[in-house]
């Protein structure tokens, strides 16, 4: 008896460790309680043995292809491979900007001259696109500096304030201390960093930007890192913010620029936007856009999005480069589709915009 | 009242009669809620283990329905937490009854009571305690415990969820601890709106919960609605499938067919003609631009 359920765990280990080599996160814990939930099961029936390890190891609707191809391999008479179909390839895509993108960490960061304060303040103006590589890599080291206050929002903390609601716990702490209830003691909410939702276009006519879009969402990462998402959009919409927490801008880019596996693309943004807001929401965040709104898909798809984004969000702002000229028209299809749902369009081409981008983000 | 220690097996004694995940489904099938092979396994080893039932889906899969179900199957009361953002402590754990506690020291001050020691040990008493839904949860045994769309609350708020479902208990500082003598079935719900955080999902059974198929739909709308034709019940079954695939905002889920098949039958339908179902159409979709884009192509016509 205690041999076959010493042959049952073996089993059940063995499993779950092809699930984890298949992405799935069946840990140690989660294999133990497969194995006390198939003690109330009956083993030898193969869709008690599915449920009971499908119910305890995965932990979200992504495990379960997954999880449906190792049970396949594993109990349909033969052991899974070492990197089953399901197992996710990256591929590397090196920053496509920026011919020294991959030897700017470190030391890089800090190398080079300071410029002088008058052209440091003409630079401050210039369109990045049109910058030399030396020029450029002085903006982003400006730009990593970069860490403006940020909007706040209620949180649900308390802390002891001179007005507020009553403070009922202290004031009877009080009472008890003195006799009497002597004064009402108050207390209010403190505050907490408003949430910055970011989408970073890295589509191709979007790339003389990117670089500099993906280094200003790693000074905002950085600066307030629970309050931040930040995701890619081309053709594919991709989460980037842990890559972006790492201190060294750098390293965060290369990461970043690892993860994205749409460089250079087009852009379908109205479909990536859906995508998020079916999974995920911006509730009471700030919401940017870093698009030109060269939209490759349907315009009014992007605009029913961006209703919906400004209709659970606190305000949309788009950010577009080429804002920054006078002559500037949102004629875009997708600009002009998403136009009557933000609350401003602002410029994004050289580093006072990003300043002036942060500084509204701070006062939003 | 706390600290209890008794004898009692509750919701887990319950639950030991039931020796099946098949069992359970027909206990299930009783409280009208028909369950799939996969949803009765899950319930069945929340109860055989102890451990939450994790229950992430769209809205309309009839997540909160089955934690209803048990508990009337479990002839135990139903305690609900709806969650959502800004939740705290206060109204999720317990509270002090303020208001009651000024009044015990006004009254003890004009008895004469100066003792400070005492006068504590008074007001923070069990009887001003004022237990919200997870402190009444781990003292009502058995119960079923409901913690609805914990994706809407912080992830804060996550912390503490995990912390009271790691061992059924709850300390308060002025009072002790307290533990349940029979820990609660807990059935947490999630509409995936943002990712639930690892730590509280590995406390849990997971399971994701799908639309039903087509069979499963109009069998649910025959047992839910005693009234309905099978032919009507085909029919809304099949129409609801077709707006499932008609890439909505809010595709309709088992609940907003259930309230379309309702509304159906208080106009007196037999069948799901066009007319009807477009005048009905606000049950099931909730979305005016869903509305829109569903008549506009002509969707509720049989093909």
């Amino acid at each position: 008896m205690s041999e076959a359920a010493g042959g049952l765990a073996a089993t059940m280990t063995g499993f779950a460790r092809t699930l984890r080599a298949a992405g799935v996160g069946a840990d140690h814990e989660r294999t133990r309680a497969l194995l006390s939930a198939l003690c109330h099961l009956d083993v030898t029936r193969p869709a008690d043995l599915y449920w009971a390890g499908r119910l305890t190891l995965c932990a979200g609707p992504d495990d379960l292809p997954r999880y449906d191809r190792c049970f396949q391999a594993y109990f349909g008479g033969r052991t899974a491979s070492r990197r089953p179909a399901g197992t996710v390839t990256v591929t590397r895509h090196t920053l496509a900007l920026g011919e020294e993108a991959g030897d700017d960490t470190g030391e890089g960061e800090d190398a080079g001259a300071p410029g002088s304060a008058s052209r440091t303040e003409l630079l401050r103006h210039r369109d990045v696109a049109a910058l030399t590589e030396a020029e450029r890599a002085e903006v982003h080291r400006m730009l990593a500096m970069l860490s403006a206050g940020r909007a706040v929002r209620r949180s649900r903390r308390f802390e002891p304030a001179a007005r507020g609601r009553l403070d009922q716990r202290r004031t009877i702490r009080e009472a008890l201390r003195k006799g009497d209830v002597a004064r009402l003691l108050r207390r209010s909410h403190t505050v907490r960093p408003r949430g910055v939702v970011l989408f970073v276009d890295v589509s191709g006519s979007m790339a003389p930007y990117a670089e500099t879009l993906l280094r200003f969402a790693h000074a905002l990462v950085r600066s307030r890192p629970r309050a931040t998402r930040v995701y890619s959009v081309g053709t594919r919409l991709t989460p980037i913010t842990a890559e972006l927490r790492h201190r060294d801008p750098g390293t965060a880019l290369d990461a970043a620029s690892r993860a994205i596996p749409d460089w250079s693309g087009g852009t379908r943004l109205g479909e990536e936007l859906k995508e998020f807001l079916g999974r995920r929401h911006a509730r009471g965040d700030i919401v940017v856009i870093a698009s030109d709104g060269w939209e490759r898909g349907d315009p009014s798809l992007l605009g029913a999005q961006v209703a919906r984004l400004a209709r659970q969000a606190y305000r949309v702002i788009w950010v577009n480069p080429h804002k920054g000229y006078e002559d500037y028209e949102p004629l875009t299809g997708g600009m002009r589709a998403a136009l009557p749902y933000l609350d401003d369009l602002v410029a994004g081409h050289s580093l006072a915009a990003y300043e002036a981008l942060s500084e509204r983000l701070a006062h939003a | 009242m706390l600290g209890r220690t008794g004898e009692a097996k509750g919701a887990a004694g319950v639950a030991a009669g039931i020796e099946s995940p098949g069992r359970l489904a027909e206990l299930l099938d009783r409280q009208a809620y028909l369950a799939d092979e996969g949803l009765a396994t899950a319930a069945f080893l929340a109860l055989r283990m102890g451990r939450p039932l994790f229950l992430e889906g769209e809205a309309g899969v009839g997540k909160t329905e089955l934690a209803k179900a048990l508990a009337a199957l479990l002839e135990a009361p139903l305690i609900r937490l709806q969650c959502y953002e800004g939740l705290d402590a206060a109204q999720a754990l317990y509270d002090w009854d303020f208001a009651r506690q000024l009044l015990h020291l006004k009254a003890a001050e004009a008895a004469g009571v100066t003792d400070v020691g005492r006068l504590e040990g008074e007001i923070y008493d069990r009887r001003f305690l004022i237990a919200r839904p997870l402190l009444k949860a781990l003292e009502t045994g058995p119960s079923v415990l409901l913690v609805d769309e914990i994706d809407r609350a912080d992830d804060e708020f996550e912390a503490f969820l995990l912390e009271v479902l790691s061992d059924y208990t709850i300390s308060i500082p002025e009072l002790g601890t307290v533990r349940a003598a029979t820990p609660p079935v807990v059935v947490v719900t999630s509409n995936r709106t943002r990712e639930v955080h690892d730590a509280l999902k590995r406390r849990c059974l997971y399971h994701w919960l799908e639309h039903p198929g087509f069979d499963r739909e109009v069998a649910i709308l025959l047992r839910r609605l005693p009234g309905c034709t099978e032919t009507l019940a085909a029919q809304v079954a099949r129409a609801a499938a077709r707006l499932r695939g008609a890439d909505l905002v809010k595709p309709p889920g088992v609940a907003e067919t259930l309230d379309w098949t309702e509304a159906l039958l208080t106009l007196g339908a037999k069948e799901l003609d066009p007319d009807r179902a477009a005048a009905t159409l606000g049950a099931a979709l909730k979305y005016r631009e869903d509305v829109e884009s569903v008549l506009s192509r002509g969707l509720l016509r049989h093909e």
